[in-house]
């Protein structure tokens, strides 16, 4: 955290900003490019999702630390992505949910629901349990680090609600996900000290 | 309680000529070793003689045993009491002839023996209220099943009804695909399965803060069997009907539970210790369940005990696959398992016999998933998405032909009822 909240600044948090607003176009693209083409090629697809994904990341990081009770809302409420089959919590989802972490220290009174999504790949129902994992796996990685299970819920919907509809990575990869949605306790979030 | 029972009492044979033998099967006379029987039906007398003629016609058609012959075979229609010209039915490549003329309250239905020039079996059918409403088709079909026993020794299964999910709600439909209606309210509505009678229907709803298994009787109540608390999926009833059994999750692992069908408190079948376990089956006899497990580190198919106990994996990996098998099914005979099986990132739908576990595939084409056995274990239901988007269809497993059930869009996770009534 210590790192974040030096480079927080205007420049930043303007910065992170557009990047929020706009996440959805680079991603858009990267569906345009050929998944199934040479090796070459999706190994290209791969790394520009995950620098985008770095990007969103950290720009996460540094809305968290910004002060504005707007961009603590949004960073509360900033999602994770997950591997194919996997709950495991990637390099990337572990810098957003870092970001969460001094603000429901801060903000003791909130609680949070982490819902869990899958890709449409797998078996509807099997999904949901995946879904469930992936949202238990979230909630995990907070309650072991200090925040009470009891003030985070989870649930799955399996691949139901697909935050993109497609048959390609780029869709698959925006569906792999956990949602996180405030429950109660934000009326007046206290920045973190 | 079953308000189609009172008209198949009434359906008993009347007058056939051939007495059966205690112990011999009575069945058509015809051709050699797998060919199958040509049948041709009577234009029938009436003013809703047409539709008869046409449902029994498409109900043998769709039972795959018969090779329906066209309407406009050149076989004279007899008048009033004479008889069929068997003859001219002979040389025209028909071995049965389905008779079937206005009696009180119903039809008469005949099958005719073409080798043996003679009446084989003969009933009465009482068809209820109104033409064409959905009780009167169901006692068209039954009669329809009736004339498929009596020529190929199997009842036929078009008195039955498929379950499935289209837009967030459970939809019942006749076995034809007629009569398509919702039996749940918009919402996220997932997995029907019928109670053993077919007189209900078990299933899944995601709410906001979790899922809730519901029953639904089929002559209007619903009631919620489990809260939405945690994650409760996958319900499938035992086969006395008096329990559910399902997956629940409310933390890292989903395991499989059983509970009363009327509510109660829920029992923990399996054993997973922290993987995802759901998509419960029983075994006829109630005393082995299937079910989709990660515990192995990816999904597969495992048969265990009813108590959780003596897991083993269903189907054996060949060396080269490391498939993602799932949404296993038992067959009512009890011989084989239904399941899909990832194959070059779609699923396609096997069987696997339980006697030599040998397994077939039985799709190919596009993605096809969620297999669930026809009371007579040899049709499936699946949802696929061979016609360009997913819907689902009937898939005959000995003679592979498909037929498009539904004209949902996106409809999926479909169930097969027993016969209703018998």
């Amino acid at each position: 955290m210590r790192r974040e909240l030096v480079l927080a600044g205007l420049v930043a948090v303007s910065f992170s900003l557009g990047a929020c607003r706009r996440k959805q176009v680079p991603v858009a693209a990267v569906t345009t490019a050929p998944v199934t083409g040479s090796v070459a090629g999706v190994d290209r697809s791969q790394l520009v999702r995950d620098s985008i994904e770095r990007a969103r990341a950290d720009s996460m990081a540094r809305l968290a630390s910004s002060g504005d009770a707007v961009n603590l809302r949004t960073a509360l409420e900033a999602g994770v992505r997950f591997d194919y089959d996997a709950a495991d919590i990637t390099d990337d989802g572990r810098a957003v949910l870092d970001a969460k972490l001094p603000i429901l220290r801060a903000n003791q009174t909130v609680r949070i629901r982490i819902s869990g999504h899958t890709d449409s790949r797998g078996s509807d129902e099997y999904n949901l349990a995946l879904g469930l994992r992936r949202a238990a796996s979230a909630r995990k990685y907070l309650s072991d680090r200090g925040i009470a299970v009891g003030r985070i819920d989870v649930v799955s919907f399996g691949e139901e609600r697909p935050a993109v509809s497609g048959d390609d990575e780029g869709s698959f990869s925006q569906n792999r996900r956990a949602e996180f949605e405030i429950l109660s306790g934000a009326d007046a979030l206290r920045i973190p000290r | 309680m079953r308000p189609f029972l009172p008209l198949l009492v009434a359906f008993v044979a009347c007058s056939a000529q051939l007495q059966a033998q205690p112990g011999v099967r009575l069945g058509l006379i015809y051709g050699e070793g797998g060919a199958r029987p040509g049948i041709f039906v009577l234009p029938v007398a009436g003013a809703t003689g047409d539709s008869i003629r046409t449902i029994v016609m498409r109900d043998l058609d769709f039972g795959d045993r018969v090779t329906v012959l066209s309407k406009n075979t050149a076989l004279p229609t007899p008048v009033g009491a004479a008889a069929v010209d068997f003859r001219a039915a002979a040389r025209l490549g028909i071995n049965g002839v389905v008779q079937i003329t206005p009696a009180a309250g119903g039809v008469t239905i005949t099958l005719h023996d073409v080798a043996a020039k003679q009446v084989l079996q003969r009933a009465v059918v009482i068809l209820p209220g109104t033409p064409n409403t959905a009780a009167w088709r169901l006692a068209v079909h039954a009669a329809s099943d009736q004339c498929e026993e009596w020529i190929s020794g199997t009842r036929g299964i078009a008195a039955t009804r498929l379950a499935y999910v289209g837009d967030g709600r459970i939809w019942l439909v006749d076995s034809d695909g007629a009569n398509a209606r919702a039996i749940t309210q918009a919402g996220r509505a997932l997995s029907p399965a019928f109670r053993p009678d077919g007189q209900a229907v078990a299933y899944a709803t995601l709410e906001a803060g979790g899922s809730a298994i519901r029953v639904a009787d089929l002559r209007g109540a619903s009631r919620q069997v489990l809260e939405p608390r945690g994650l409760n999926i996958s319900p499938t009833f035992t086969p006395d009907g008096a329990s559910i059994a399902y997956a629940h999750g409310e933390d890292f692992g989903t395991d499989l539970y059983m509970v009363p069908a009327s509510g109660g408190t829920p029992r923990r079948i399996s054993i997973g210790r922290g993987t995802d376990n759901t998509s419960p089956s029983f075994s006829p006899d109630g005393r082995r369940i299937a079910f989709t497990s990660g515990r192995s580190g990816r999904p597969d198919v495992y048969i265990a005990d009813e108590d959780g106990t003596n897991a083993d994996l269903l189907a054996a990996l060949s060396s080269s696959s490391q498939a993602y098998r799932s949404s296993p099914d038992w067959s009512p005979d009890g011989r084989a398992v239904a399941f899909q099986s990832q194959l070059g990132g779609r699923f396609q739908v096997m069987v696997i016999s339980l006697r030599d576990r040998v397994v077939t595939q039985l799709t190919n084409e596009a993605a096809n998933e969620d297999p669930a056995w026809a009371p007579d274990s040899r049709h499936l239901v699946v949802s696929s998405t061979r016609s360009g988007v997913r819907q689902v269809w009937v898939l005959d497993t000995e003679t592979g032909r498909a037929r498009q059930v539904t004209n949902t869009p996106g409809a999926r996770l479909a169930a097969w009822s027993s016969r209703i009534g018998s």
